[in-house]
């Protein structure tokens, strides 16, 4: 668990104290991954960087697990925690092996075994580790890069990952495709995860827990579904936009409003896997005017139906908790 | 940068080199002038080693610690003081060898000693200036990651600042070398010895084979030292970030 308790910072400029991060407090539990979400220059990458100690805090207490960082020697506590930034991650003078292999040599690993460390993350990111060790990072494209950053950030299997924009740099569709690995990869690794992001649509696919920031104070933190239902305040409903509600349906998968009884569905028509989120469902009644649609799984048998009065009735449910 | 480039990427140069090497050899040969100077023959393997004494000794102090220098100046710590000393070794820079050379006397008499003090001078300059100009080159981010990623100072020097300026730092350290080489003849001016003394009493005399005897080493020498520091740098700095081993 990390637990930040009223921490700020302020820089002194030439024109008087600028305050980046004001008095804030928050708290991500383990396995939990919570994005910091703001215009440029809100504080959130200042928060970030307090947590691994790049940043000082002026004032304020930052808990990992529990014991206070101020406490430990920020060499050791920075190796026990992933870090991923955006711009030029990788250091261009060593191999994708030598990349990964930099806290793990740090640490004192072998390099045969830190070597066998970076075979194995290639391999859960589904990137040929024969292909890819030996290769230097101006040999790899920006996807495959930030793939490889992120591996690194994982080699020594760090309880806690700070993530810096991590794939702001990627183009759309790489980014998508990243960010569902990455997704894929936290349901089995669990890792407490800060993640740094300006996008409110990555912050809503990502997030169990989003704090949004405004000139340095936390504007509002919660669940992804509670800043969209119910936003504090105008800032941050304007933040996360005036189509708030079909965000929401993203979050929303067919299966946890779907009905059993299929009657009143035809054999033809529009159809959706329970897998789906609602933003498909709503796109389809969008597009045909039916009450409800079919649901079909993997195996093509039809097992259940979605309709309108379900849909709203979920939203407004959501809204109401 | 000077023509010598790495294998695999271009021998031509050396090709070029060896062929008009080989033409003049033939022509001194076909003249009668080949004979006239290996008349010097003892005189040249003397003066050749005292000519390598200065080289070595005034390059490698150079090299240690122009590089020491440059890291040091690199330092943030030193951040205030290193635009101010950077400026002064630029202008220390722009003073002519032969200057250097002069000033070296007049302070510390004849001999090899100024000489080698004077050579040293010249040689420390653009490495000194090419260390820390690479070293500040490397993008902060980079040092930032490594930082986040829990390296210490030392650390990041050695694994992230060091191995990715080390391509600018060779350049420099190729230009003072060849400023050096180029310039070592001249010490026999000021009675530091070496080649010089063949070239320069040749052009006095007007014997063109002495004179010979003394520029023929010289420049086969620059050629090797070049050479050699080429291979360095294309072997030493690592592929990721050597721009002669991209293709």
């Amino acid at each position: 668990m990390i637990r930040l308790e009223g921490l700020s910072r302020t820089y002194s400029t030439a024109r008087g104290a600028v305050t980046a991060v004001d008095n804030v407090s928050l708290e991500v539990d383990d396995g939990e991954t919570c994005v910091l979400l703001g215009p440029s220059g809100c504080g959130k990458t200042t928060t970030l960087r307090m947590i691994n100690r790049l940043v000082l805090p002026t004032s304020g207490k930052i808990f990992i697990a529990g014991r206070d960082t101020d406490g430990v020697d920020p060499v050791q506590l920075r190796r026990g925690i992933g870090y991923v930034i955006q711009q030029i991650g990788l250091f261009p003078n060593m191999t994708v092996a030598e990349n990964i292999g930099v806290v793990p040599r740090l640490l004192g690993w072998s390099l045969a075994k830190s070597r066998r460390r970076a075979e194995e993350l290639l391999a859960l990111l589904a990137l040929e580790p024969a292909q890819f060790l030996g290769r230097y990072p101006n040999e790899l494209s920006g996807g495959q890069a930030q793939r490889i950053g992120v591996a690194r950030a994982l080699a020594v299997d760090p309880p806690v990952l700070l993530m810096d924009e991590p794939f702001a740099a990627l183009d759309p569709i790489n980014r998508e495709s990243i960010q569902d690995e990455f997704l894929r990869m936290q349901k089995t690794l669990r890792k407490t995860i800060l993640f740094v992001s300006h996008d409110i649509d990555e912050a809503v696919k990502m997030a169990d827990r989003i704090a949004i920031f405004r000139a340095g104070r936390l504007a509002q933190f919660g669940p992804p579904d509670e800043l969209l239902a119910r936003p504090a305040d105008d800032f941050v409903a304007s933040f996360v936009g005036r189509d708030r509600t079909l965000k929401r349906l993203r979050l929303i998968r067919v299966r946890d409003v779907m009905i059993s009884p299929t009657d009143g569905v035809g054999a033809s028509g529009p159809s959706v896997s329970p897998d789906d989120d609602l933003r498909s469902v709503a796109a389809l009644f969008l597009e045909h005017d039916v009450e409800s649609i079919r649901c079909i799984d993997d195996t093509g048998r039809v097992v259940g139906r979605v309709s309108r009065a379900a849909v709203a009735a979920r939203l407004k449910s959501e809204l109401a908790r | 940068m000077s023509t010598a480039m790495a294998p695999g990427r271009s021998t031509l140069p050396y090709i070029v080199l060896a062929a008009i090497a080989l033409a003049i050899a033939l022509g001194l040969y076909a003249s009668g002038l080949a004979a006239d100077i290996l008349r010097y023959k003892k005189d040249i393997l003397y003066l050749f080693k005292q000519h390598l004494v200065l080289v070595a000794i005034s390059g490698s102090l150079a090299i240690v610690m122009g590089l020491a220098v440059g890291i040091w100046l690199s330092r943030p710590w030193m951040a205030r003081w290193s635009d101010g000393v950077i400026q002064a070794v630029n202008m220390v820079t722009s003073i002519p060898t032969l200057g250097k050379l002069a000033l070296m006397m007049s302070l510390l008499g004849i001999g090899a000693l100024p000489a080698i003090v004077g050579l040293w001078i010249a040689t420390l300059l653009p490495i000194i200036r090419n260390t820390y100009e690479g070293i500040r080159a490397v993008p902060a981010p980079m040092v930032d990651a490594a930082r986040g990623m829990g390296m210490s100072g030392g650390e990041i020097l050695r694994r992230v600042e060091l191995p990715n300026a080390l391509f600018v730092i060779f350049a420099g350290v190729r230009t003072a070398m060849a400023v050096n080489v180029g310039t070592a003849p001249i010490a026999f001016l000021i009675g530091g010895g070496g080649l010089g003394e063949l070239i320069f009493t040749g052009i006095d005399l007007q014997e063109y084979g002495m004179m010979l005897a003394g520029a023929i080493p010289t420049a086969l020498l620059a050629v090797a030292v070049d050479f050699l520091f080429g291979q360095a740098q294309y072997w030493l700095v690592p592929r990721g970030v050597n721009p002669l081993r991209n293709f």
